[in-house]
This record gives C-alpha cells, sequence and structure tokens, in this order.
C-alpha cells in the first residue's frame, strides 16, 4: 500500500503487476478508483459555462455522450485533465484524484455564479477493463453492452444507483462504474466473484495506461505543458480553434490557439519512444540527439509488459518529434539509443459498436 | 562460507577471499517481477556503499550496493538474460556478481541471519 493522492492505495494485489497487466489484456480487471474526484455541473447555462474553461466543444455533446477534456490556466498550462458526460439533467465531471480539491475550487470560482458546482464525495468509482469486461458486467447490470464508446447510461443493481460509461485509461473496451460508496464494497465482492474479474493495482493501471499512450497528469502534463505540446490537439474539437463559431474564450486561448495555427512556435512536443535495446528508460530521462545536444527529457517509462520493450513518453524539440527520429536517452550516465514512436504502443481495442 | 546481509537488502556469501552478491527474499518481493538488471564490469573496484548495479521491475529500480569493498571477478550473465532468476531463485541462481575482497574484515560487521530477518521484518 502507499500514500496516493490522500488515499492509502494498493500498488499491486498478490498476483503481482506483470500478471494483473496481462489479466487485463486478456480477460478483465478490476480497478478502485474512487480517489478520482466526481461532480454535476447543474443549470441550464452549466454547459456553456463549463465550455469557457476548456479549449473543448461542450455545447454541441448529445446526450448520453462523453468527451475528454482540460482545464486550463491563464497561461494555457493543463490544470488537469478529465472526463465529461452530458447527462441532459446535468454535466457529470470525472477528474484526477490528485488534483480535485484544486479543480472544484477553480470551477467554484470561474463559474459557480452560473451553474451549481456540486462535488459527490459519497460516490465511488470502479473501472472493469478488459476484452471480458462487457460479459461480466452485463451478468449483473443487463444492458450494459448496448454502451458504445465513449457513451454513458444510469442502471441500476438492485436498489443502488449507478452510472456507467464505456470508457477508461487501459486501451481496452471497458467500463467506468460511479455508485454509491455505501454499496460499493458489495457490488466489487460480487464483480470479484466473477471468474473473469482480478483486482489491479496502480503499478498495472501505470503500466496499462503508458502502454496506450495515454498521458499521466503530474508526469506526462501539468501546468507548465500547453494542450499543443502534448499532442492534446485531437481534444480540441474545430468549434472552439481559430476561425470556429465558437473559437477562443477559454483560459489561455491566446496562446493556446496561436500554437494551434502556427502563429506561435512550439518549443517542445509530446513523442513516444521505443528503446533499441533491453533497458528501462523510467521518467525525468534526459535525451539528446546524435550529436550529444540536449534536446528533452523523458516524462514516464517503462519496459511495456504487453510491447515487451522498454517505452517511454517525452518532451523533445519539434525538430526530432517526427516518428522515426533517432534519439539517446541516458540512463545513469550510458547511453540508450531509441526511437520517436507512433502511440498507442499496444492497439486500443475500444468498442465503437 | 558464511552469508551475511545489509540494510540494503543483499546477501553475501564469503568463501576464501571471494564474495558472492545477491538481492534477498524480502528484496525481490518487495520489488515485484525483475524485467531489468545493470551489472557492473569485471576488472571495476568498488568501495562498500558503492553503487554496483541497478536491479528494475515494472514498478520501480533500486540500486544495488558494494556490501564490502573489493574488485569485481564475475557477474552473472545468466541473469542479464533472465532478470526473472532474481525472483525465482534470488539466492541461487539469481546471484548477481563475485568479489575479490580488499577489506575482508568489513565482512564481521554485517547483519547474520537472525538480525536481517528482524531487521527486514519491521
Amino acid at each position: 500500500m502507499v500514500p496516493f493522492a490522500g488515499y492509502d492505495m494498493p500498488v499491486q494485489y498478490p498476483t503481482g503487476l506483470m500478471a494483473e497487466h496481462h489479466h487485463t489484456r486478456k480477460a478483465a480487471g478490476l480497478f478502485d478508483v474512487s480517489h478520482m474526484g466526481q461532480l454535476r455541473l447543474v443549470g441550464p447555462d452549466a454547459p456553456a459555462a463549463f465550455e469557457s474553461l476548456m479549449p473543448v466543444d461542450v455545447i454541441d455533446l448529445g446526450v448520453g455522450k462523453q468527451r475528454y477534456g482540460l482545464l486550463l490556466n491563464d497561461e494555457g498550462g493543463i490544470i488537469d485533465d478529465l472526463m465529461f458526460v452530458n447527462r441532459g439533467h446535468d454535466l457529470f465531471v470525472i477528474v484526477n484524484g490528485a488534483c480535485k480539491a484544486g479543480d472544484i475550487a477553480h470551477i467554484q470560482a470561474r463559474i459557480g455564479s452560473r451553474c451549481e458546482v456540486i462535488p459527490l464525495p459519497d460516490r465511488a468509482l470502479l473501472a472493469l477493463q478488459g476484452p471480458l469486461a462487457v460479459n461480466v458486467l452485463q451478468r449483473l447490470v443487463p444492458g450494459v453492452e448496448k454502451l458504445v464508446f465513449m457513451t454513458g447510461s444510469p442502471f441500476r443493481w438492485h436498489d443502488a444507483d449507478l452510472f456507467i460509461t464505456r470508457s477508461g485509461y487501459t486501451g481496452e473496451d471497458g467500463f467506468e462504474i460511479s455508485l454509491p460508496g455505501d454499496r460499493a464494497d458489495q457490488f466489487v465482492r460480487t464483480l470479484l466473484a466473477q471468474p473473469e474479474v482480478m483486482p489491479i493495482g496502480l503499478g498495472a493501471r501505470n503500466s496499462l495506461r503508458l502502454e496506450a499512450g495515454l498521458c499521466l497528469y503530474g508526469n506526462d502534463i501539468d501546468t507548465t505543458t500547453t494542450p499543443v505540446e502534448a499532442g492534446l490537439n485531437w481534444a480540441m474539437q474545430k468549434v472552439r480553434r481559430t476561425g470556429g463559431a465558437r473559437a477562443g474564450g477559454f483560459p489561455g486561448a491566446a496562446r493556446v490557439l496561436a500554437q494551434l495555427d502556427g502563429t506561435e512556435a512550439l518549443t517542445r512536443k509530446r513523442v513516444g519512444l521505443i528503446a533499441k535495446e533491453w533497458v528501462p528508460v523510467r521518467e525525468n530521462v534526459e535525451l539528446q540527439n546524435t550529436s550529444g545536444e540536449v534536446i528533452g527529457t523523458t516524462s514516464s517509462g517503462l519496459i511495456g509488459p504487453s510491447a515487451n520493450k522498454p517505452i517511454a513518453i517525452g518532451y523533445v524539440t519539434p525538430e526530432h518529434a517526427a516518428i522515426g527520429t533517432p534519439v539517446v536517452a541516458m540512463v545513469r550516465g550510458k547511453p540508450v539509443p531509441m526511437e520517436v514512436s507512433a502511440m498507442p504502443f499496444v492497439p486500443n481495442r475500444y468498442f465503437r459498436g | 562460507m558464511t552469508t551475511k546481509y545489509t540494510e540494503d537488502h543483499e546477501w553475501i556469501t564469503v568463501d576464501g577471499d571471494i564474495a558472492t552478491v545477491g538481492i534477498t527474499v524480502h528484496a525481490q518481493d518487495a520489488l515485484g517481477d525483475v524485467v531489468f538488471v545493470d551489472l557492473p564490469e569485471v576488472g571495476k573496484t568498488f568501495a562498500q556503499k558503492d553503487v554496483a548495479g541497478v536491479v528494475e521491475s515494472v514498478k520501480a529500480a533500486a540500486d544495488v550496493y558494494m556490501p564490502i569493498s573489493g574488485e569485481i571477478t564475475e557477474v552473472n550473465e545468466a541473469l542479464r538474460d533472465d532478470p526473472s532468476l532474481a525472483n525465482t531463485d534470488p539466492l541461487k541462481a539469481g546471484w548477481f556478481f563475485k568479489v575479490k575482497l580488499s577489506e575482508p574484515a568489513q565482512i564481521d560487521a554485517l547483519l547474520d541471519e537472525t538480525a536481517y530477518n528482524a531487521f527486514a521484518a519491521q
């Protein structure tokens, strides 16, 4: 057990990180992510208000649809990344555990006069991930199999109200389940009693998300990185960009839009990296070009259990960001040859219907 | 042959003036599945407590310290090829390196098995 975001959380269960990782890729892994922040934004102006905090299209998101979002500071740095669902009567938002107090304060301060900001500290959050997650969950909660990737619906399990989305952070098909905290113990035990399910700790959560090329807040993105530097352009819909019908109007817009339309040159870009030798390249490792000049640093890295090679995420100068570019990681003073690689490192297997 | 232990969770077995060094069962348990070891160069000399190598699992990296001063005479190439030996057989096939002792008296100050087990249980 380790302290994490103010909670005691398991790095691994007795079977160990490697077994948990592989189990999630071939069957179903259960993650207790109740440390993450859940909140509701309520009121007719909530979508427009929330949109004013992010470079993301909130207003046009259909009912039952889920989207990835980014809270930015006034310099365009990332305060947090999050997921939100338009539930019709509210916006349901899930933020990172370590960021939740700051996020809620920020949202309250900026848009608290335009909509109700309601934290949900009594709700637990579970993620059931892997190719057999759907088989397991539909056995307990019939109907979840009809959801497709990045959609959500309310369900019931006995007398407990669940809100389930088909999403996750492993690159696999799977679900995230919000439920009353006082019913979580019973629901978790029921899930763990299913033959396909194994509990998964923080260690495998990290190796799975890294293989999926997904950012870990605090490592790969933080208040010093902009969404464009982080390669999250896909998360910023056209309608919010220069020339779009609702362009700008979010914190840091001047800088982020200038980086998006090319009027401000980037100084660094997030890339995937694969080592050519069997040497783990972890976070905060210096990256050089083949002439020995410093060009960046890694932000996450490990030997990917499914990728079966050392993989990393890092930031490099834009001229070294093209896929296939050779770079050198200096691991304990020794050069390890790497190559800029496409992400994800392991193909995604989301269920898109 | 005597086997001693360090507070860095290494074991050291002395046979004449050559000692064999590895990590303890407790150490490999705490690390989890070992995926990489970085072993010192044969012929290199280290002082006691110098970092001589690295052992890494997917979740963590740990330095391997020299339990005693001396010169590296041999490293375990089989461990380099199959780092999981550090998990499956940490006290035998998973040994890390052999050292020619330069200050054999250092051995006496290391922990015996009872003292190490008490330390590791803390």
